[in-house]
């Protein structure tokens, strides 16, 4: 089969670590081959955009002509905001004339092809429409043993683009979590923002919006998210102490990639899911992907 | 003053060249026209004048054709579709036969999509001397005559469709009113108070669908839809399918005895008239006033048509009339009408496409047509507003613009739903003394009495806030958001997001057409608008009207409409309806095609072509024959015919080619 194109971004190289080592090892168990794009540079995303979008266009198309010239049909972006910025891309080019031909005239300079033909494609998406639901039942090898998990999609993925899922109510992630036997919540706030670069630049405002997450996450009986995006990871990971110390939610909880929790139950381990590089809700992971369980659990 | 059919003599020519004020006289050289006008062959006479159209203009076009014994007559204005029958007339009163004449339109066709002054006139000049080219090909023709049927068919029964029934068979006219469902009434039916004046629309209303029912010229037939319409204006022939009630209409009694001896002694299938939140039994009368006031039995929940083990307790009942009968079948009805009034209403936005406010996912999230029937005192919480857990809300909130004025969904207005969102917002409040909350984008209230009742609301102490709400969720942040409903809306004059908990979340959800407005557009060959509600022949001066001669609109079947305008609506359409049929006939417009027999070979390739059904087959002798009273003029067959037999009037060959080479002939 081809291969999938890979275009890790920077957040998989940095904070995000555990997205890719759960990625690239849950893509090997399903037999599906990634080849990384050569010579990425950065999406263009977030800052980038709001502060000169042109160059962000640029940098984001150059990502796109690379994997053309490639000939990649499916270029896979895990981090939200790579596929965000993309998607945006591409439909301003064609839908925007002016930006289209400064883009295309910057590629040119550059010997780069035009950017047509490429799809850029979330994990999250491929997972359900090209493996599907009942083959990823089909390879579960373990059972699981965590505990409730509110399934979160962030704000990036669905909307405007609502290839990955439906914008107000995506359910594909629970779907899949469901094939693995994790038991799934209502979670009302699955494409709220998780604050985003707020919780660098306007700390206390980010901070809140992590809280407003957790709180309900635990209000509605979940001791786990699962994300699709490494900030909204990372947000949600990084300041449950601070809220702890702020408020009075005693809120201690794992946030995970739902890659790690869908390798797991393919039969991966802790190591080669980057399980153990998260920083909240620690006794539960050990709980859960603890060797013994790993052991206790294997092959049922 | 006879007519000059224009056989005498030379062709001559006059051509007239409108302002239309600086319609296109700003962007057409007018001056540059007339005069290049003047220069073509046969042109006797041309002149340029503000407003062709006004009665001065036209007197030119008279007097001309006196003076310079006209012949053919071209006026370079507007689109035929608006003044073409003005013009024809004027040659009539001219003395000259009105098919003498053609007209060119470089106002749509030049002024209007044009900036280029040179360019435009240059497009005028070239329509004007294709125009003159054709004309001196155009030959004398008389328009025919059309009887009108005196019986008017009156498609669907809710307020529209009664008033216009009514309206028709007072005026002595015999109406036939067909109605889907099993009673007349139609939404109107469910409201419980009708705004501006909360007049209990019950009251209003059940009087005239009584009316309805004991009216001598009234043919009622619900529970009935129709299936075909074959013919055109004048002599429509409609098939209307009755489906079966089980009950017959002239054995029942309206005792109601058959209902509380049925079997299921608690009511047990979800009620859609009441919009699922109370119960009935397979044998039913939608609501104690329905008209006709005769029960129907649902198939899909008797036992007796699930098992056939019933006992049967419903035909005990009945006894001796014997009007139940559980072996009817559909009836068809064939009726002939010489015009039809469309008042086939709407349908309310499904609130499911607005996933964000919760509708079917949290129980208290209601639709207003559903909190209609919750403050109606016979509706199925005799008018208590409880909620579906039980209780009675202590705060309400109202959300604007559910499928309305949003490019996700629905872009229009739907007219109503400010007014019916502050009329049960004043209903629940006088229910439950619950504290109310509005969400609008803008108030609309331009009807009569209608800015009075916002104030009045004001004065109730019920809140608005400025702002499409966000969401209604339930997820909690302060602990006074536990258990409640939160709507999440920017308040766009206090210039902050809010968070408002509620028990009770209403939406006050638009109108739609109906999803088969398409096929009922299609059966009775009328348009649609690209919203998908029928379309008028002109939007300020044929309101009720359609594009097709004889079928008329009345109420929300055309675009969203309050009752006061729906009730106008219905009347003049009744009016329209009657003027025809006083008149006794219509003029045709003499476009039609005709067969040439001697060159026809037979081969019937015209015969599946034409859409009307016009034309069909002489056995005798192995021809075909157009049916010019059912012949619409669209050319189909003309211009499939291999063998070029059929000919149309003012579209003849000799016509097109001369205006073809007119157009391509250099100036």
């Amino acid at each position: 089969m081809n291969p999938y194109g890979y275009f890790p971004g920077c957040s998989l190289r940095a904070t995000g670590v555990a997205y890719e080592e759960s990625l690239l090892t849950l893509f090997r168990l399903l037999d599906l081959p990634l080849e990384e794009l050569r010579d990425w540079n950065c999406c263009g995303a977030t800052s980038y955009m709001s502060i000169d979008e042109e160059s962000a266009f640029q940098l984001s198309a150059r990502n796109l002509a690379l994997a053309h010239k490639a000939e990649c049909r499916d270029l896979l972006a895990p981090c939200s905001a790579c596929y965000l910025v993309l998607r945006k891309t591409q439909d301003y080019v064609e839908r925007y004339p002016a930006i289209g031909k400064r883009v295309k005239e910057s590629l040119a300079a550059a010997n780069l092809p035009v950017l047509d033909g490429v799809r850029v494609r979330h994990p999250l998406e491929v997972l359900y429409t090209d493996v599907g639901v009942e083959r990823i039942r089909s390879r579960v090898v373990r059972k699981w043993s965590g505990g409730r998990v509110a399934c979160y999609y962030g704000c990036q993925i669905v909307r405007p683009f609502e290839e990955v899922d439906r914008a107000h109510n995506p359910t594909r992630m629970d779907e899949l979590l469901g094939a693995i036997g994790a038991p799934t919540v209502e979670y009302p706030l699955k494409t709220a923002c998780c604050g985003g670069a707020l919780t660098g630049t306007m700390h206390p405002i980010g901070v809140r919006m992590n809280y407003i997450l957790l709180k309900e996450a635990v209000r509605k009986g979940a001791q786990a998210i699962v994300t699709v995006c490494p900030l909204c990871q990372y947000n949600l990971d990084a300041y449950q102490s601070e809220i702890r110390g702020k408020t009075s939610t005693p809120v201690d909880m794992p946030i995970l990639y739902f890659t790690q929790v869908l390798g797991w139950a393919l039969g991966a381990d802790a190591e080669s899911l980057g399980l153990k590089r998260a920083i909240s809700g620690r006794k539960f992971l050990e709980q859960w992907f603890s060797k013994e369980t790993q052991e206790a659990e294997a092959y049922v | 003053m006879s007519e000059n059919n224009g056989s005498n003599g030379a062709v001559r020519i006059g051509v007239y060249t409108c302002h239309c004020g600086a319609n296109i006289a700003a962007t057409v050289d007018v001056k540059a026209v007339a005069e290049y006008a003047r220069s073509l062959p046969n042109v006797a006479v041309s002149r340029e004048y503000k407003y062709m159209c006004s009665d001065p203009g036209q007197d030119l076009i008279r007097q001309d054709i006196r003076d310079h014994q006209l012949n053919r007559v071209v006026v370079a204005s507007c689109s035929p579709h608006l003044h073409e029958h003005t013009f024809r007339t004027a040659l009539k009163v001219g003395g000259l036969n009105p098919f003498f004449f053609h007209m060119v339109n470089i106002r749509e066709q030049a002024s209007w999509v044009h900036e280029n002054k040179i360019h435009a006139t240059r497009k005028a000049k070239d329509l004007v001397r294709a125009a003159v080219r054709r004309v001196a090909r155009h030959e004398a023709l008389e328009r025919g005559r059309v009887a009108i049927h005196p019986d008017v068919l009156v498609v669907g029964g809710g307020i529209a469709g009664i008033h216009a029934a009514l309206t028709l068979a007072n005026a002595g006219k015999h109406v036939f009113l067909v109605e889907r469902e099993a009673t007349i009434g139609g939404h109107m039916a469910k409201f419980d108070k009708t705004f501006p004046t909360l007049d209990c629309a019950a009251c209003i209303l059940t009087p005239k669908m009584s009316a309805v029912r004991a009216h001598p010229n009234i043919t009622l037939w619900t529970y009935a839809e129709v299936t075909q319409v074959d013919g055109f204006v004048g002599s429509y022939k409609v098939t209307v399918n009755r489906r079966p009630r089980y009950v017959d209409e002239d054995l029942c009694a309206g005792c109601l005895d058959c209902i509380e001896a049925c079997v299921y002694k608690q009511a047990k299938v979800p009620d859609e008239f009441n919009m699922n939140l109370g119960k009935r039994k397979p044998i039913y009368v939608p609501f104690p006033q329905a008209v006709p006031l005769v029960p129907v039995i649902d198939p899909e929940t008797c036992i007796q048509f699930k098992s056939g083990k019933c006992k049967k307790t419903c035909v005990d009942a009945c006894g001796e009339r014997h009007a139940i009968n559980l072996r009817a079948e559909a009836k068809q009805e064939t009726i002939e009408v010489g015009t039809v009034i469309l008042s086939t209403g709407f349908q309310t936005f499904d609130a499911a496409r607005t996933p964000e406010y919760g509708y079917g996912v949290h129980p208290n999230v209601y639709t207003a047509l559903e909190v209609e029937r919750l403050v109606n005192a016979s509706g199925p919480t005799n008018g208590e507003v409880v909620m579906r857990d039980g209780k009675t809300p202590g705060a309400v909130g109202i959300i604007h613009c559910v499928g309305s004025r949003d490019e996700r969904t629905n872009r229009w207005c739907s007219r109503v739903c400010c007014m019916y969102s502050l009329k049960l917002a004043h209903l629940i409040k006088e229910h439950t003394g619950a504290e109310i909350f509005n969400f609008y984008i803008d108030m609309r209230t331009p009807g009569k009495g209608f800015e009075e009742f916002y104030q009045k609301l004001l004065s109730e102490r019920v809140h608005f806030v400025r702002g499409r709400v966000a969401e209604v969720t339930d997820w909690a942040l302060q602990p006074s958001e536990e258990g409640k409903l939160v709507i999440q809306v920017e308040d766009t004059l206090a210039g902050f997001v809010r968070r408002i908990p509620v028990d009770m979340v209403v939406l006050a959800t638009g109108l739609e057409p109906h999803a088969d407005a398409q096929e009922v557009r299609r059966m009775f060959n009328i348009t649609c608008a690209r919203e998908g509600f029928f379309l008028e022949r002109h939007p300020k001066l044929a309101p009720v009207n359609t594009f097709t001669d004889g079928i008329f609109l009345a109420g929300c079947c055309q675009g969203p409409k309050d009752i006061p305008d729906t009730v106008a609506q219905a009347g003049a359409a009744a009016a329209e309806a009657m003027a025809l049929i006083d008149a006794g006939y219509v003029e045709t417009e003499p476009n039609t095609a005709h067969v040439m027999e001697e060159v026809c070979a037979g081969c019937k390739t015209c015969i599946p072509m034409c859409p009307y059904h016009a034309i069909s087959f002489m056995l005798d002798i192995h021809k075909s024959h157009i049916n010019e009273a059912l012949c619409k003029g669209c050319g189909t067959c003309v211009a499939a015919c291999p063998a070029g037999a059929i000919k149309q009037n003012l579209f003849d060959d000799d016509e097109i080619f001369e205006e073809i080479e007119g157009i391509l002939t250099n100036a």
